[in-house]
């Protein structure tokens, strides 16, 4: 898996509580048996003004003037900057994957949905909760000045505004580690196998019908 | 198992804590556990990665015994002797077969009776058993909650993780209790109850949490009306929704063909009545229902949380003092196509679903026929759809004659599979078109771009492709 370190980048601001899944890659896009291609899909029905399908000619398609990733202002962005409780609904990793095909490496959110969350580490990405005011004045601040940027220092801990000022946020320490090291999960766990053979034995006794 | 002597010096635990604590294989840094997987479920969309994960490591399935697998998501609803004509949903398919038989995993195909979507075919096969923990690529594995399973969705990279190791490292999430006494009004069902507890607590409201369902109105449930409640616990943001054995959960089990027979019976049967919570265990929050004041729900935006009673109107964003709300509620009024102050009574679907890991089990089928019984659709319903959840819950609507019942009136019968509740095969809205919806969400462009769905129970759907708009069901009833 790709590091995590630091990120100086262009914010996108997505104006809108509650951001399923469905909206960030919509269904259509699931048949693929890849990780990569879905970014030109990433938010499909509000980027762009008719039907999207696989295997269309995306760069030909009308776009919808009104949606913010299509603005020249936030061309180019790694940064997505949400409201409440951003990813929720389906548990598809499909989600992060468009967003990191896209170009997207962090997102800011006061809270995201607790699958989209996790599936975001096992993807390179930062999601970061930082309070609900502070998000506002965020958003306040991107309206206001193109070309808006923020720095995020993971080993840190902190965004850093334009400004100079920097917010501290918290994370999970083990996913710190991981996101810093471009760990393998997967690795991390069979390097337990032993201990993960000692509890199946002992599970082993104590509900032998989920064994035999 | 846990000696009496034991269990007299523990602190009372939770249904959750006991479940947890017995499928830690290790603390790990930064405060998560390594935690067993007892059973994976696997389908065909969000498991391809996975396996070509598998494939390029070198690794294979850590117990492949404990994988089940079928093809649901992405499957037509019509004929299937012809095959799939989409290209990408065969392939998908097609691939789901490959790995499976590479993999040496147990799948029912597409031929196969025992087919159907995951949630349905998990606890019809006793796949689905009290204690164990239970992951899925899909969001409502918490259907299996019902059986007191810490059952909960993951993403693709999490199905590769448990695929290959039979474990995931995970933070506790903090129980939750969500305590509904009281009796459900006839023609108020399991649906009605758990989108009232969503409109209570809002989609986000259990982040974090895992939620225990109990209390008398819980008690008394079937076990497939269990397992609505606790599949449409992600709505409200947590992942898990459980509720404690009791005779009911066991007269289900047994005789099932996954579920344990002959000399592992009895201790199995001892061991699940220990899987309740204890007198005086500690919740981090308890939030409480009475059930006879919740009416038939109907949902009139693009988030579960924006739900009503039958009687309602829609509501008026200008009445909503957060503007974040506000905002959020305009926007899906203007999706939806609706007026503050529009009487629910009023709203006219034009196709009706009756399908889904949320209500396509044969209870379900069996409430909706009898709405329907002697009826007609109402020539303004372009299409209504029945989509059983399995192949087996299909057969055995057939020979109650409920399919029958279900045709005669002008729905159409269709073959088993999430169909139109995500509309990622041909069964969807067109934009701007209303369906009355069995299924559990109502996000834009959920059941086909541009469509506009309305929550509701099953008896509710039926009723409303009968009168051509929204009723109370018990003025349906004969």
């Amino acid at each position: 898996m790709d590091r995590f370190t630091t990120l100086d980048g262009l914010v996108l601001p997505i104006a809108r509580s509650n951001v399923d899944t469905d909206a960030i890659i919509p269904k259509q896009f699931m048949k693929s048996i890849r990780r990569t291609g879905f970014g030109p899909n990433l938010f499909d029905e509000w980027r762009y003004l008719d039907r999207g399908e696989p295997g269309q000619d995306n760069s030909a398609r009308p776009l919808n003037p009104d949606f913010a990733l299509n603005l020249p202002r936030y061309r180019g962005a790694q940064i997505v900057l949400a409201r409440e409780n951003f990813g929720c609904g389906s548990s598809r990793e499909h989600a992060p994957w468009a967003l990191r095909d896209y170009g997207i490496k962090a997102l800011i959110a006061p809270s995201f949905a607790d699958i989209f969350h996790g599936n975001c580490f096992k993807n390179a990405m930062l999601p970061i909760v930082l309070d609900a005011a502070t998000v506002d004045e965020l958003f306040q601040a991107v309206d206001a000045a193109p070309g808006y940027r923020l720095h995020i220092d993971l080993p840190a801990q902190s965004v850093t505004m334009p400004s100079g000022e920097a917010i501290r946020f918290e994370i999970d320490a083990f996913r710190k580690h991981c996101l810093l090291n471009g760990l393998d999960d997967i690795a991390l766990t069979l390097g337990q196998a032993d201990a993960i053979r000692a509890y199946e034995r002992v599970r082993r006794v104590q509900e032998p019908w989920l064994f035999e | 198992m846990m000696s009496t002597d034991a269990a007299l010096t523990q602190p009372p635990r939770t249904l959750f804590d006991k479940i947890w604590q017995r499928h830690v294989v290790q603390e790990t840094a930064g405060g998560a556990s390594l935690l067993y997987v007892d059973r994976q479920l696997v389908y065909e969309v969000t498991s391809p990665q996975a396996f070509e994960g598998l494939r390029l490591a070198g690794r294979t399935p850590w117990r492949r015994e404990t994988v089940l697998a079928t093809a649901d998501h992405n499957v037509p609803t019509t004929t299937r002797s012809e095959g799939i004509a989409d290209p990408l949903s065969r392939l998908q398919v097609e691939q789901l077969e490959i790995n499976c038989k590479e993999f040496g995993i147990t799948e029912f195909g597409l031929r196969d009776r025992r087919q159907g979507i995951i949630h349905v075919i998990g606890p019809e096969q006793g796949a689905t058993l009290p204690g164990m923990t239970i992951v899925a690529g899909d969001s409502h594995t918490s259907t299996h909650g019902a059986f007191a399973a810490l059952a909960f969705g993951v993403g693709t990279s999490e199905v590769e993780h448990v695929l290959a190791t039979q474990c995931l490292s995970l933070r506790k999430m903090k129980p939750m209790l969500v305590q509904v006494d009281g009796a459900l009004r006839p023609g108020v069902g399991a649906k009605d109850l758990i989108l009232a507890i969503i409109a209570k607590l809002g989609t986000a409201g259990a982040t974090g949490y895992a939620i225990e369902f109990a209390g008398t109105a819980i008690r008394s449930l079937s076990i497939e009306a269990r397992m609505t409640v606790c599949n449409m616990a992600i709505e409200a943001g947590a992942r898990v929704g459980l509720i404690g054995v009791d005779d009911k959960t066991i007269d289900y089990l047994q005789g099932r063909p996954f579920a344990p027979a002959g000399k592992h019976w009895a201790p199995a049967v001892a061991y699940w009545r220990t899987l309740a919570s204890d007198p005086e265990a500690h919740f981090e929050r308890v939030v409480t229902l009475d059930a006879s004041a919740v009416n038939p729900m109907v949902s009139w935006g693009t988030s579960p949380e924006m739900v009503v009673g039958i009687d309602a109107v829609v509501p008026d964003p200008a009445l909503e003092p957060d503007p974040v709300k506000r905002a959020g509620m305009r926007s899906a009024l203007h999706y939806m196509g609706l007026a503050p102050g529009t009487p629910i009574r009023s709203i006219r679907p034009d196709k009706v679903f009756i399908g889904s890991c949320t209500n396509a089990r044969i209870e379900d089928l069996r409430a909706a026929a009898a709405v329907v019984q002697g009826r007609r659709v109402a020539s303004t319903i372009k299409l209504a759809l029945v989509v059983p959840g399995s192949g087996l819950v299909k057969a055995q609507a057939e020979q109650e004659g409920l399919a029958r019942i279900f045709t005669q009136a002008g729905f159409e019968w269709r073959e088993p599979g999430c169909s139109m509740c995500l509309g990622m095969n041909e069964d969807r809205l067109g934009p701007g078109e209303r369906c009355a919806s069995t299924s559990n969400r109502n996000f834009e462009g959920r059941q086909g771009p541009g469509g506009r769905t309305h929550l509701v129970s099953p008896e509710m759907a039926a009723a409303a492709a009968i009168a051509g708009h929204f009723v109370d069901v018990s003025e349906a009833r004969h």
